[in-house]
């Protein structure tokens, strides 16, 4: 290398690397397809779990509803890495160790999220829940045809951030898959680690391929995401 | 509800059903929670407990159940003579300490020159904002190829400086959690500017004003009234970036492997390391527990403090 750094390149090898990336001995494409269906499915798993307890929380009466609120918000005190063992026993067990139904079944339920669905779904006004009752509706109809299309904003919020943590996780997916066809991009950017040590420019183009999708969807739901991060304080 | 019995021709009567409003409420309500609530409990709650238990048992994961030994307290008193554990404590502490003050400072002083910035506030907050979303391997890759000991910018520039003998980053004892400290430093920046910026907006700009009448000065301004009001915002930003720097796996995991002479070996780590490479289920139960312990006291102390309103 020279110095000045020489930042524009003198050869530009892109088809190349691209080839490499996409269409070499890692199965890229496959682990990019592998991240998108962990991250789709869990990202709609998880709005529809929490947007239901989230609902129910803030919006029907039950016995023991604010203690439960309480008890489940004290969950959140364990973090997950604390029970990566007894977890990954588990997982064995069933019969769900290197499968991707294991994952999901372990990334569907997140608590700082139900707790942000909550949130927003105190805001609504009760008259127009008591409104569709006064025309019978059921709760499931309440819930589907006026909870949730209001609840839009903070289900874009939801969605967005547990798209993102789900594509960015490399530690479950690195203990509970073995299986480089099941492997998740994360884990794709190590094989090219140890694969291509010496290439950076492979390296590089399979890191950017990797942040791309996640740049785009940012761009766009950029207040969603600010806002949600910002406001429930929470991180991932 | 609807109890008039035409077919038999007797008067109407209202029967009261056993599913009334209130109960039915209940019901819908209840169903309504159980999901999340049986997954939080199964994959959160259980795991925990499981995990005391085996932290009193020896256990490699094969020969099934029948296999694991009850030790009771032998896991916890080799934990107390493990070099290793208070060398991952060590190491925890220190990027603790090398990453929560310094991102903290770097986030509230970007946030006040964003905040005072005319045009594209919107645009830095998004720029900034952009490594804490980005995925941590691709992040982390990239890192790899700054601080390669030869052939990295970073290295050359160094070298360019005058620096012969430059630092080998990743590659040294004394350097590896340094360089992974500057990553992480570099990733969590955007997400304390974001909340710092949040509770810059909530100051009332009259302060200021009236601090400018009486004469003082932007320094003055920052430390006397900006970073006192935000104190809780800073309490808060402090207690999630410990919490967070505890859990620190990913970052360490692909670029050292707590390496080199576990150096950067941290708790998570080493809890990684002793079930998932040498399979000893129990020690690795053991080191969970600290983990969760240290966790949770942190948590708990936020949480009484902030009293927030649920």
């Amino acid at each position: 290398m020279a110095f000045p750094i020489q930042w524009i390149p003198q050869q530009w090898n892109f088809a190349e690397n691209f080839k490499t990336v996409w269409m070499g001995n890692i199965p890229f494409g496959l682990n990019y397809f592998n991240s998108l269906k962990l991250s789709i499915t869990m990202t709609i798993l998880t709005l529809l779990f929490a947007s239901m307890a989230g609902f129910a929380f803030a919006k029907l009466n039950f016995p023991l509803r604010n203690k439960l609120f309480i008890l489940l918000l004290a969950f959140f005190l364990i973090p997950s890495e604390s029970t990566l063992v007894p977890r990954f026993i588990m997982i064995k067990w069933l019969g769900l160790y290197n499968t991707h139904a294991g994952l999901i079944l372990m990334g569907s339920f997140t608590i700082t999220l139900t707790f942000l669905m909550r949130q927003f779904m105190l805001g609504i006004h009760q008259e127009y829940l008591e409104a569709a009752k006064i025309d019978g509706a059921g709760y499931l109809r309440i819930f589907c045809q006026i909870a949730l299309p209001i609840a839009k904003p903070v289900l874009a919020t939801v969605g967005i951030l547990k798209f993102l943590w789900t594509w960015n996780d490399y530690q479950n997916p690195l203990i509970f898959l073995m299986d480089r066809k099941l492997f998740t991009i994360t884990l794709g950017m190590e094989s090219f680690k140890s694969e291509y040590a010496s290439s950076y420019a492979v390296t590089m183009m399979a890191a950017v391929s990797a942040i791309i999708p996640l740049l785009i969807l940012f761009v766009i739901l950029q207040r969603q995401v600010i806002n949600g991060i910002a406001g429930g304080g929470i991180k991932g | 509800m609807k109890t008039i019995t035409r077919e038999t021709g007797q008067p109407a009567v209202y029967k009261r059903s056993f599913w009334t409003n209130q109960r039915r409420e209940s019901a819908v309500g209840l169903m309504f929670i159980v999901p999340e609530f049986l997954g939080i409990l199964l994959l959160g709650v259980f795991p925990l407990f499981f995990s005391l238990y085996l932290s009193f048992t020896e256990w490699n994961l094969v020969g099934g159940l029948e296999a694991i030994q009850f030790v009771g307290m032998d896991n916890f008193k080799d934990l107390l003579q493990d070099d290793k554990f208070y060398h991952s404590l060590k190491n925890n502490l220190l990027f603790t300490l090398g990453t929560v003050p310094v991102s903290m400072f770097l986030g509230f002083l970007f946030a006040v020159i964003i905040n005072s910035a005319t045009f594209f506030k919107e645009y830095f907050k998004v720029v900034f904002f952009i490594p804490h979303i980005a995925t941590g391997v691709a992040v982390a890759t990239v890192f790899s190829a700054l601080f390669h000991p030869s052939n990295g910018p970073v290295n050359n520039i160094l070298m360019n400086l005058g620096i012969t003998e430059p630092p080998k980053w990743l590659g040294s004892t004394d350097y590896a959690l340094v360089a992974i400290i500057i990553v992480v430093v570099w990733q969590t920046i955007g997400y304390n500017i974001v909340i710092y910026l949040a509770g810059l907006t909530n100051i009332p700009e009259d302060i200021y004003e009236a601090a400018q009448i009486d004469g003082a000065s932007w320094l003055q301004r920052i430390t006397k009234i900006t970073f006192p009001l935000l104190g809780p915002t800073t309490f808060f930003v402090s207690i999630t970036a410990i919490v967070g720097s505890f859990k620190v796996f990913d970052m360490i995991a692909f670029l050292t492997e707590g390496g080199p002479n576990n150096s950067t070996n941290v708790l998570v780590f080493y809890i990684y390391e002793e079930g998932f490479k040498n399979f000893r289920m129990g020690y690795a139960s053991a080191l969970s527990w600290v983990l969760f312990l240290i966790i949770a006291a942190v948590t708990a102390i936020t949480w009484r403090a902030q009293k927030k309103q649920f």
